[in-house]
């Protein structure tokens, strides 16, 4: 019978069904400083880790992105040395904030060749579903759910439904993936997707670079979707060859990757279908991810829906925005830009926003901070960093840093930021911020303008 | 875990979509211990705003929240329902949940119960007219007020484990043999997925 990418993986893992439901075994269990609350729930039980050597635990939540070499707040380095003496505790492989290695957990599990097609990774982040562009099932679990797979390198799952997503054409010069995610989102919802794991597939898609894939499968949660997938293909393996845990007879892992993708014939609960061709630079205006739209847009009028749910929705987030019903998106003024987090924070990421400032001043101030200390470094060595802060950015370390606020980098209340991460919710980046997501690009652009704007005239002749 | 059969309790009405875990429990609060506690950071910026229904004196040991959709999209902290529950809340109903919420709320004994639209809106109406009280029927998947009814939704598997209070843990130990059974058939297999 045809199976599809995600049923074969699934299949492969299923240790036991019951009703519904099924045992699956976990290869790869990514951790961080937010994990100590599992890590409490093996304290209580005394229990111990199943497979230690099947746990990578990495500092990113909590890590400082700016000024690294001096002593952090007692609330960061309480997180750190929790997290520190738990992995110690468990005989867990640790990259702390000061290794060479550190990154944020979806950058540096691809980067490191830890993410592989076939296999199954959760960790307690939603953005797992990152680790599905390489073609793997990646999804995001709760604390309790941690606990489990630590204890027992297993985890229940019911089966999710299936969705493909088909992205047909090419993606006109200046376009991103963020913008192909979030025009996904827009026409999904921010639980359109949920209850499925996502497939992409199509043109625009396969042409896709994995850095391209990593930003399309990390923005998955946000329509709902716990799991997004891109099947494994010639990109995906040119980009693991070498990379340092990398299977060491690569080439036999190859033969049955090439197994993996979907069958011509297989079938899906769902299928949706978008030319790429439609989707311009996408900003977001409101409180949700689905709130996006294209930059030359105006902004919707409460007064004209007809759904009073909707209605109040729209009211309350442009209230909260301080932005008006009709407002051009084009002239809205930000305050400070950020680049980063686990969307948008690799070096394809970095050049093309360095290929918009080259040669031009930020307006406003602002922050960048490289997904991992490895892109950091191979973005110094090409002179990223010098374009950066010869425009008046700040060039950071690598962590969650300002998406999640939680290292103390915020946006301040009533602050707007231009920023490339993920969930442009209410006092997401601080309380009372207001966030724009939108592609590097794009938030480079707003930092040479002072706004938001269409980044396509600035990378004439520079692409 | 507790189990949860039937519940009549004040339910406060949040007639808003999107309640995502950032509103239930902003980020830089989760770093506390379980122990300590969570109730006081519910929702704890949107309870600043005037009028916040969840601080209405009607609205006191409110036990049920009946919100809009999309509750609990967003990050997969397992605080937002430990705030829930240290607030009081065993039960929310709205039209959809993110999946990640809703697993960790069963997981813990919360009931997500989801009813459609046009039911959600009903029941903020009846709420808002005055009405403080909701019985939930978990046997039933029933929601009533006075002699007004509605029915929920929850996946089987979910309903069982929370009528029951199943614990997966113990369950999945039973399973010892068929995990280390299966270790030794995927190591041949798949002997790429183990060689990092």
């Amino acid at each position: 019978m045809a199976k599809t990418l995600f049923e074969k993986i699934w299949t492969t893992h299923e240790i036991q069904r019951q009703d519904a439901r099924s045992l699956l075994w976990i290869d790869r269990h990514f951790l961080h400083e937010g994990s100590f609350a599992a890590f409490g729930q093996l304290r209580a039980r005394g229990a111990t880790v199943a497979h230690p050597e099947l746990s990578i635990a990495v500092a990113d939540h909590y890590v400082p992105t700016r000024n690294r070499k001096h002593q952090p707040a007692p609330l960061i380095a309480d997180m750190m040395t929790r997290l520190a003496d738990n992995t110690a505790a468990h005989n867990i492989k640790l990259s702390d904030w000061h290794a060479p290695d550190q990154g944020i957990v979806h950058v540096i599990g691809p980067e490191r060749g830890l993410t592989l097609p076939g296999l199954t990774i959760v960790c307690g982040d939603s953005h797992t579903s990152t680790h599905g562009a390489l073609g793997a099932i990646g999804f995001g679990i709760g604390a309790s759910e941690v606990a489990h797979v630590l204890m027992t390198q297993t985890l229940w799952q019911k089966r999710p439904k299936l969705m493909r997503v088909q992205i047909t054409g090419r993606l006109a010069p200046g376009i991103a993936a963020k913008d192909m995610a979030l025009a996904v989102i827009a026409r999904l919802g921010a639980d359109g997707g949920r209850g499925h794991a996502i497939e992409y597939a199509g043109d625009a898609v396969r042409a896709l670079t994995m850095e391209g894939r990593l930003t399309l499968c990390n923005l998955t949660i946000e329509c709902g979707a716990r799991c997004g997938m891109v099947a494994p293909d010639e990109t995906t393996f040119t980009y693991l060859r070498n990379r340092q845990h990398a299977p060491a007879n690569f080439e036999s892992a190859c033969d049955h990757w090439r197994t993996l993708p979907s069958d011509a014939d297989a079938t899906f609960d769902r299928d949706i279908t978008l030319d790429s061709a439609t989707i311009a630079p996408i900003v977001t205006w409101g409180t949700s991810p689905e709130d996006a739209l294209p930059i030359d847009a105006t902004l919707p009028d409460p007064a004209r829906m007809k759904d009073e749910a909707r209605a109040a929705h729209t009211r309350e987030a442009l209230d909260y925005m301080g932005l008006r019903a009709g407002q051009a998106l084009q002239r809205v003024a930000v305050d400070r830009i950020f680049i980063g987090s686990c969307t948008n924070s690799r070096i394809e990421d970095l050049r093309i926003a360095a290929a918009v400032l080259a040669g031009r001043s930020a307006r406003v101030p602002g922050l960048i901070s490289p997904g991992s200390m490895p892109i950091k470094q191979r973005a110094e060595q090409e002179g990223l960093d010098r374009i950066f802060t010869s425009a008046g950015l700040e060039w950071g370390d690598a962590g969650c840093s300002m998406c999640v606020a939680m290292n103390g980098d915020t946006v301040l209340p009533g602050e707007r930021c231009a920023s490339t991460t993920n969930r442009n919710f209410r006092g997401r980046q601080g309380p009372g911020a207001r966030t724009h997501l939108m592609s590097p690009a794009m938030a480079a652009a707003a930092a040479v303008t002072g706004h938001l704007t269409d980044v396509r005239p600035l990378l004439e002749g520079r692409l | 875990m507790e189990k949860f059969t039937r519940l009549t309790a004040i339910a406060c009405p949040l007639p808003l979509s999107g309640i995502d875990t950032d509103q239930l429990i902003p980020a830089r609060f989760i770093n506390r211990q379980r122990s300590e506690g969570f109730a006081a950071y519910l929702l704890h910026d949107l309870r600043k705003e005037p009028g916040f229904p969840l601080n209405d004196p009607l609205r006191a040991g409110a036990r049920i929240i009946v919100a809009r959709r999309n509750f609990g999209g967003g990050s997969s902290r397992e605080a937002a329902v430990y705030a829930l529950q240290d607030y009081g809340i065993a039960c929310v109903i709205a039209p959809s949940f993110g999946d990640i919420f809703a697993s960790n709320a069963v997981g813990n004994g919360l009931l997500p119960a989801v009813a459609s639209e046009d039911d959600v809106e009903a029941m903020l109406d009846t709420l808002s007219a005055g009405t403080t009280h909701l019985t939930v029927d978990l046997t039933e998947c029933r929601i009533n007020a006075g002699n007004r009814a509605w029915s929920f939704s929850i996946d089987p598997v979910w309903r069982e484990k929370l009528l029951n209070g199943w614990d997966d843990l113990d369950f999945t130990r039973s399973l010892q043999p068929a995990i280390d059974a299966f270790l030794v058939n995927d190591r041949t297999q798949r002997p790429w997925a183990y060689s990092m």
